[in-house]
């Protein structure tokens, strides 16, 4: 079995092993440790000569990945807990994400900002966010999030990572990309099996790999095999498609509610193709996020299936996280992020209408 | 300045052959009327946005980037325009940036603030482009070019909490860059007094920098220490600071002074770079010189004017 967590370590090794441009920037990197999640083990030890472990310096390190980008190397960098991101938006912002169109498209930043973000872990209110909503919508930043998901075809890119896998999305990402990624990897996914058609076995997966010509934008859409027509679309990212999986799951055996799940891995830039698809089969959608509702992706993502030609949603909901900080104690925190029981309960809800 | 670095550099001023002062001269003059330029045509509407003058610090520029070699880096600030002419970019291009033009460095995407040409960068927020510069020190470290980034930074940049994170990993990491202080006394209008307690040049030896102060607007004196100090960053590979006490005598942007006329006055007739080293030079060829620096500026001023606005295209950045 293959965790999240492998996949992302492998796409680092053979990303290093690929191009000798490729670095990586951050806290905490060196073996025996390894860096604070373990994705970046084993990369002190096979490549030492890259491998810049750092002072505790989140907006000083983004900017020199920028720098080293600018001069031609492809620069990873590791922020230790997303919730330090905003110690570093300037330098992504007014920097990273500028410098190509600001300079007349003179230039390229082909550099890779990966962060693990979410709760569920009890760390409490500064390390269990969810903040990549703030980092939408910034022209020039890409942002994607890997699930725990892959399509049983072999990739193209690599011969041992499956494609759309989170380390194959890593790997492709830190070699082809021309603008700075930011790249979220939910802590809850880590230990989470990469799992496929066969190994879904109760699942259809349909994989799409490139959404609307955008480069590294594979999606999946899901539905329970031999199921009725699905009559609610649910669209997930990250740890929360995880949930919405077992969410769906549980509609059909509980409440004979068929939902079709469809699964983005790029959230930045926006597109919907995906969901229209399945909306034309469905009419009704909710959408899931860790983050909270207010101004989040959700609403975006209804905003733009509302503007799309065609036929009208019959329905449409959000479930995301309470406007308040992530609380340490479990049971506190239960009942500000969105679970499993809160998406089933939307479901029914929005079946109904 | 040491006494001895004084005589050094003092030994060093008589030996510099005619046409090199000349030709800093012509460099000196040729920031100062491109900058009276815009400041003069502001008015008239024919530039978006704002300007940041470098009215008064010629002498920077010119003293540390005439030892530039081709493949070294520069980085500079929202008053980059002295260091960008300097560096050998062309007035045309520069006025054309600031009155969006297509024709501009940056075909009027940046403006006065954003510049990029060949090795040359500059962005406006304060303190953001020093881990920038850093990095690409590094990444030129790392790839085994022997170029080195001369980055510049204000005194009102030492606020900004970014700059010593990239001290320290400039310092970690052994990163050939020379970064330059401009100390004009004043951020916008908020003196140095309010805005940065202990001393400056501690700010840069607290991580073992070896730092060097200097209270002069000659551009010779400036040149002598820079060749110097560049050269030790290139065979060192390793950071520097360089602090440059100097004189803005216009306003931070434009109409924004807020000094007395009688401190600027004695600023101008204390620090002209232009008077300094002027009188090295015979009235003729000073003359000469300016009339010369005049016409180019004029020409460039009246191409950029006749040249055509960009059309968003956004195609073009997919």
């Amino acid at each position: 079995m293959t965790t999240v967590l492998d996949s992302l370590n492998a796409g680092l090794h053979q990303a290093f092993a690929a191009d000798e441009r490729v670095y990586l920037l951050g806290e905490d990197l060196l073996d025996p440790y390894g860096g604070a999640f373990k994705v970046t083990r084993g990369l002190s030890t096979a490549y030492p000569e890259r491998i810049l472990t750092s002072p505790i310096s989140e907006a000083g390190l983004v900017g020199i990945a920028a720098g080293m980008a600018l001069r031609g190397l492809r620069p990873v960098v590791e922020i230790m807990f997303g919730d330090f991101l905003t110690l570093a938006a300037d330098q992504i912002i007014n920097h990273a994400a500028k410098f190509r169109w600001m300079y007349n498209d003179q230039v390229r930043v082909p550099m890779l900002i990966r962060t693990p973000m979410g709760g569920r872990r009890g760390y409490g209110p500064t390390h269990s966010q969810t903040l990549e909503k703030y980092f939408l919508g910034v022209p020039g930043l890409q942002v994607l999030a890997p699930c725990a998901l892959c399509s049983t075809g072999s990739s193209t890119t690599s011969q041992t990572l499956p494609s759309g896998s989170p380390g194959e999305l890593l790997y492709r990402a830190i070699l082809t990309t021309q603008d700075p990624i930011l790249f979220i990897e939910n802590k809850l996914l880590y230990l989470q099996p990469v799992q496929d058609e066969s190994s879904l076995n109760e699942f259809d997966v349909n994989f799409l790999p490139e959404v609307d010509g955008i480069p590294i934008s594979p999606s999946f859409t899901l539905s329970l095999k031999a199921a009725p027509p699905a009559s609610l679309t649910v669209l997930a990212y990250g740890y929360m498609a995880e949930l919405a999986r077992q969410a769906i799951y549980q509609l059909a055996y509980e409440h004979e509610i068929f939902c079709e799940l469809v699964i983005p891995t790029r959230l930045a830039s926006c597109s919907i193709q995906p969901v229209l698809d399945s909306l034309k089969r469905t009419g009704r959608l909710l959408v899931v996020e860790e983050g909270t509702l207010t101004l989040g992706w959700g609403a975006e993502i209804l905003a733009r299936t509302s503007e799309a030609p065609g036929p009208v949603l019959k329905a449409c909901g959000r479930i995301a996280a309470r406007e308040v900080p992530v609380p340490a104690s479990g049971p506190l925190e239960n009942q500000v992020l969105p679970g499993v029981a809160d998406i089933a309960a939307a479901a029914v809800r929005l079946n109904r209408l | 300045m040491k006494p001895e670095e004084e005589t050094l550099s003092a030994l060093r001023v008589s030996a510099v052959k005619k046409e090199t002062i000349i030709s800093l001269y012509s460099s000196l003059y040729l920031i100062r009327r491109f900058e009276e330029t815009v400041l003069e045509n502001f008015p008239r509407g024919v530039f978006f946005g704002t300007t940041h003058t470098y009215l008064g610090q010629e002498a920077d520029a010119v003293g540390v980037l005439s030892h530039l070699q081709d493949d070294d880096i520069l980085f500079s600030n929202h008053r980059c325009h002295g260091h960008f002419l300097t560096y050998g970019g062309d007035p045309r291009a520069l006025f054309a940036e600031l009155m969006g033009r297509v024709t501009g460095v940056c075909g009027g995407r940046g403006g006065s603030q954003h510049l990029h040409w060949r090795n040359f960068y500059s962005n406006g927020v304060q303190g953001g482009i020093v881990p920038v510069a850093t990095g690409m020190a590094l990444a030129e470290k790392l790839k085994g070019s022997s170029s080195l980034v001369v980055a510049f930074l204000g005194d009102g940049t030492l606020g900004e909490g970014v700059v010593y994170e990239s001290l320290n990993m400039a310092a970690l990491w052994n990163v050939p860059i020379l970064y330059v202080v401009e100390n004009n006394r004043i951020a916008q209008t908020t003196p140095i007094e309010q805005a940065a307690a202990g001393s400056l040049a501690g700010r840069f030896s607290a991580f073992g920098l070896p730092v060097i102060e200097l209270d002069t607007s000659d551009v010779l004196q400036i040149s002598a220490v820079a060749q110097a100090i560049l050269s030790a960053v290139r065979q060192k590979s390793a950071p520097q600071a360089l602090i440059l006490n100097t004189a803005r005598f216009g306003p931070h942007s434009k109409g924004d002074d807020t000094r007395p006329p009688e401190l600027l006055a004695r600023l101008r007739a204390e620090h002209d770079p232009l008077t300094i080293h002027g009188s090295r030079l015979n009235p003729f060829e000073r003359t000469e010189i300016e009339r010369s620096v005049n016409q180019r500026i004029e020409a460039a001023y009246q191409q950029a004017l006749q040249d055509p606005f960009p059309v968003l295209d956004l195609q073009e950045s997919t």
